[in-house]
């Protein structure tokens, strides 16, 4: 039953409106999902017939050497850090190399809130990460704005980037960011794709874009 | 040069006998702390009934507005939970969620705890969006979850026998039930009794006396 049914009062004949339940809610689209693009994680068809055992040892060999780019924003970054010290040590899954040069990163973990002025910022990074390369996004604030609900944080990095992965929490435990990272490579073993590119789908240009 | 040179394995001799500090995460996990954040548990009383009543004090309180609920009146045929409502819709958006346990501490019937459930990250936000049956504990496993931990001991010299209860709701024991509310019988009558005229360990003490 939406908001604007109405019933006819036998009496008056007036239009009322109809309200059965008392504890309707007065808003039916929830304040906490955050509308986005479909998705599919189904696994892509194994291309070339010939090739398929090349592709699983690709794949096997890009998944245990995902590099990711050193690109912290915020307070998710001190996890990054701390899991790649001795503690969690994430070389034990070949991404110990954090790249200064996005030219040589596959992955970027993006940690932290995106305010609207970084936004170009981050795509210009993406833009020079050379493919294949993926995106982690860690934390509430980067996968949708987390506590920051105001017009000065993007609310989702997905907006500007696709995102593979989505890792909760505020900040995630260097576990959690780990659990993300092996989910990360289970993706890219199965060949899922990643996700529409959001500004390619929108049909934005920008100063840096191929078009 | 040499001096150095010994000084340098020397540390390393003396580190060769340490435990490695790495854990190898997803086949070892750590011991989380005591008070550690994850996942929201939504919790029974042990008869099956939920302990949520649908009061909206967690969404109210979530600083970062991840928990969405739609509440239903209960009825003689279909009783979710003692008090007056239960929550038809209980969403809790796992990705807006900051796990600071405020909706814990907002609950006055103790239904939602923050327990030690980690592992959440997802291809699909979507999935991230976890609806009551997810976090619904199954109905023959009542649990309190980390509200005992969150909840300190009273000092023990504190502790009086009379009154054991204090007549105002602690929101630990309490439920709608307790207070008189909802179907079903109160837990204690004495509840429902002014607290103010219950007779005092002073008061009681001359009476003995005389």
């Amino acid at each position: 039953m939406g908001i604007n049914d109405t019933t006819t009062d036998a009496t008056t004949g007036e239009q009322m409106p109809q309200r059965v339940n008392p504890w309707a809610p007065v808003q039916y689209v929830s304040n906490t999902q955050t509308p986005r693009l479909p998705r599919d994680v189904q696994p892509a068809d194994g291309g070339n017939i010939l090739l398929t055992s090349v592709n699983k040892m690709i794949d096997w060999g890009r998944s245990n050497s995902l590099w990711p780019a050193t690109f912290g924003l915020a307070c998710c970054a001190i996890e990054m850090m701390s899991a790649s010290a001795s503690r969690w040590d994430i070389s034990r899954f070949g991404a110990e190399v954090f790249r200064a040069s996005p030219r040589q990163a596959d992955l970027m973990i993006v940690a932290g809130r995106l305010s609207v002025k970084m936004a170009p910022v981050l795509r210009h990074i993406y833009d020079q990460m050379p493919d294949p390369k993926w995106v982690i996004s860690m934390g509430a604030c980067a996968s949708c704005g987390g506590v920051f609900n105001n017009y000065a944080i993007i609310q989702g990095v997905d907006k500007i980037v696709p995102v593979d992965v989505y890792v909760p929490g505020c900040p995630p435990t260097p576990e959690m960011l780990l659990h993300g990272l092996n989910l990360l490579q289970d993706k890219i073993r199965q060949r899922i794709p990643s996700p529409v590119d959001p500004l390619k789908a929108a049909g934005i240009t920008y100063i840096g874009s191929e078009d | 040069m040499a001096m150095e040179m010994i000084k340098g394995l020397a540390t390393t001799l003396k580190e060769l006998g340490q435990k490695p500090t790495t854990v190898s995460y997803p086949e070892q996990k750590r011991e989380l702390p005591e008070r550690f954040r994850g996942r929201h548990v939504l919790h029974r009383y042990e008869g099956g009934l939920e302990r949520c009543v649908g009061c909206y004090l967690c969404a109210g309180a979530c600083p970062a507005d991840a928990i969405y609920i739609e509440a239903e009146e209960n009825t003689d045929e279909h009783c979710v939970s003692p008090g007056e409502r239960y929550a038809r819709v209980f969403d809790v958006n796992l990705l807006r969620c900051i796990f600071c346990g405020y909706c814990e501490q907002a609950c006055p019937t103790g239904a939602i705890t923050l327990e030690r459930i980690y592992e959440l990250s997802s291809m699909r936000p979507d999935d991230l969006v976890y609806h009551k049956e997810q976090l619904l504990e199954p109905v023959n496993s009542a649990t309190r979850g980390s509200i005992e931990v969150w909840t300190p001991e009273p000092p023990t010299e504190t502790a009086t026998p009379i009154p054991a209860r204090q007549g105002f709701f602690d929101g630990l024991e309490a439920s709608a039930a307790a207070v008189g509310q909802g179907n079903l019988p109160a837990e204690q009558e004495i509840l429902l009794e002014d607290a103010y005229d219950m007779p005092t360990p002073a008061d009681a003490t001359p009476e003995s006396e005389g």
